[in-house]
């Protein structure tokens, strides 16, 4: 019974670690879907489908075109960047005026196009990159190398998107847009620029979130199923448009996620997190970190 | 009453008098699915026109279907009592994730985002309890051998399609309740404008919460009626955000403010899926998706009232035309 315990506490302290690895790439999902909300005032709903394509961007580079994981990353990285300016380029300019709802609905039907479209190129099968990363052992713990890598990854890139904001001319415009969308044309930034830069920034996300996911899970055109309503959810939870907010709420998902999956089927964990979702919606229904009005 | 006012009569009993004239098997199957999913369609759409855009209605479709299905083949429980569990099932989801969504004023991209997890959701729950539901290969209600009416399963199409039929015309009427109902002009307050409806004396909460109620409840009457007649549900083709998706789809290429506009959306989307198929069989699997998905958008863009909206607009108001 007593090694039953500590067998126990390893396994908690893993998850819990697992947790923390996993909430680094949501984390940046999350970031790439706020940077759109915030400053277009639209949701992609389509946005864990061009995270699915750079995957198989990433998976042909690699396996076709026989580069290597780190030549194929920028590649997959600037594909799904002009994925997302031609996104906005084809379906959300010119709909910027009608009710946001049909901007979403918009984004929904790019979905059914990216899942399907990926059905007749690619067919429904499971692919890996059949790259296999050594696994670090940690006392009695282990932990994947690829998670370690995709924690370290999101982060570097939450930081290179935080000084792009804050350090540079066209940083600062996106965060003015997404203060006040009228007076910023006044003041001479070009929005039309701005939306298109800040789409493909987001796809951006996408891609390197692609590149990241890319290591740990098989690619197949449904894919994007899997994390895009969490994605959603912590994007909600956090407050739809809020930094701070989102990369909180990701860490708690993960956490959540993680811990569930440790009890019972990772599916379990899910639904713990969708069931925590309900409970603080009645309770800060703003987001996390919203203030109280 | 004029022409106009017999016409519904006339065609209802066209339709009734269809399958004892015409009774080719496939041409009624696809009759069936098509009453079926418009029926569904009707039941997004009566939430949907008021910019209540919910993605959360495939979640409520697995629940009436699982729900009915499972009471069956575990405790024997027929679906005449299934259905209106399943029903109670449902209408408690949509209580439990709308209630706090309405009552916190989460509207719009919010609310989409939120029930479209929802769909997610209840998709994980039928993968996971898959030593119950079969997950994801799908599961097959247990043929009867006794009675077949107490087991709601039936080897003649034609019991299906009347059965289908009236189901149909019920949300067609539910539709026209609504829309002659006090809650249509609510609901139109609230869409506009929800500080100013409350103001007006509006209980915003309440209206929008019996309206989605209502529609989930439709939604999973339409799962469970699938489910009984195609003998198999898997959680893609009655749950998730794909089937949530493709209510959308229908619902808004038909058009969603008139009530015959999901049912021509599920005409359209129906026999073309079939076209697709019988056209380029096993080759067409993603292409009725990508076509969907090309339509759904191009349709958003250039015409958001649907096809039978924008042809009744049209044949409504000419002079509005010639001028715009």
């Amino acid at each position: 019974m007593g090694s039953f315990l500590e067998i126990f506490d390893i396994y908690l302290l893993e998850a819990v670690l697992n947790g923390i690895l996993l909430g680094g790439v949501l984390a940046l999902l999350a970031l790439g879907l706020n940077l759109i909300f915030g400053v277009i005032d639209v949701t992609w709903i389509c946005y864990a489908e061009l995270v699915m394509i750079g995957m198989y961007g990433m998976y042909y580079l690699v396996q076709y075109y026989g580069l290597s994981y780190y030549a194929a990353a920028p590649l997959a990285i600037l594909l799904v960047a002009g994925l997302g300016a031609l996104l906005h380029f084809l379906v959300i300019a010119p709909l910027l005026s009608s009710p946001p709802i049909n901007q979403l609905l918009a984004t929904g039907g790019v979905l059914f196009v990216l899942q399907s479209f990926a059905t007749v190129a690619f067919g429904i099968d499971f692919r890996n990159l059949g790259i296999r990363l050594p696994i670090l052992t940690l006392g009695d713990m282990h932990l994947s190398y690829s998670r370690l890598l995709a924690f370290g990854a999101a982060l570097i890139g939450m930081i290179v998107v935080y000084l792009f904001m804050t350090r540079t001319f066209t940083g600062t415009a996106i965060r003015a847009i997404a203060q006040d969308r009228q007076i910023m044309a006044l003041m001479g930034v070009d929005a039309k620029k701005i939306y298109v830069v800040t789409s493909a920034l987001g796809g951006a996300l996408a891609g390197l979130a692609a590149c990241l996911l890319v290591l740990q899970y098989d690619v197949h055109p449904f894919v994007g199923l899997s994390f895009g309503p969490i994605t959603f959810l912590i994007c909600v939870l956090g407050g739809l448009g809020n930094f701070v907010g989102g990369f909180v709420a990701a860490f708690l998902f993960a956490e959540i996620i993680s811990l569930g999956g440790l009890f019972s089927d990772l599916e379990w964990g899910y639904v713990l997190a969708f069931a925590f979702f309900i409970v603080m919606m009645f309770v800060r229904p703003a987001g996390l970190l919203a203030r109280r009005s | 009453m004029n022409l106009r006012q017999y016409m519904p009569w006339i065609v209802g009993a066209a339709l009734v008098a269809l399958p004892f004239v015409y009774r080719d098997p496939y041409h009624l199957h696809i009759l069936i699915l098509i009453l079926i999913w418009s029926f569904a369609y009707t039941s997004w759409a009566v939430m949907g026109r008021f910019g209540l855009v919910s993605l959360g209605h495939g979640g409520f479709m697995g629940v009436g279907a699982y729900v009915t299905v499972l009471l069956w083949n575990h405790f024997g429980l027929t679906p005449w009592l299934g259905i209106p569990a399943a029903l109670l099932c449902s209408g408690a989801l949509a209580m439990v994730v709308a209630y706090p969504c309405f009552r916190f004023r989460i509207t719009g991209h919010y609310f989409a985002l939120v029930t479209l997890a929802l769909s997610g959701i209840v998709l994980q729950v039928i993968t996971a309890t898959r030593n119950h539901t079969g997950g994801s290969l799908g599961y097959t209600p247990e043929r009867t051998k006794g009675n077949h009416i107490l087991a709601l399963q039936f080897d003649d199409k034609v019991v299906w399609y009347l059965i289908a039929l009236g189901v149909w015309a019920g949300g067609l009427l539910i539709w026209h309740w609504i829309d002659r109902s006090m809650s249509r002009y609510a609901m139109e307050a609230i869409s506009e404008d929800e500080d100013a409806a409350a103001a007006a004396g509006v209980n915003v909460t309440a209206e929008k919460l019996r309206i989605t109620v209502i529609s989930a409840l439709m939604t999973a009457l339409a799962g469970a009626l699938y489910g009984q007649y195609q003998m198999f549900i898997s959680p893609d083709t009655v749950s998730g955000i794909g089937i949530s998706l493709q209510m959308v789809f229908a619902a808004v290429v038909g058009g969603i403010y008139v009530a015959l506009g999901p049912t021509v959306g599920a005409i359209i989307t129906i026999l073309l899926a079939e076209a697709l198929r019988i056209g380029f069989g096993t080759k067409a699997v993603g292409w009725d998706n990508l076509v969907y998905g090309v339509l759904l958008v191009v349709f958003i863009i250039f015409l958001p009232k649907g096809i039978l909206g924008s042809l009744l607009a049209s044949i409504k108001t000419p002079s509005k035309r010639q001028n715009g």
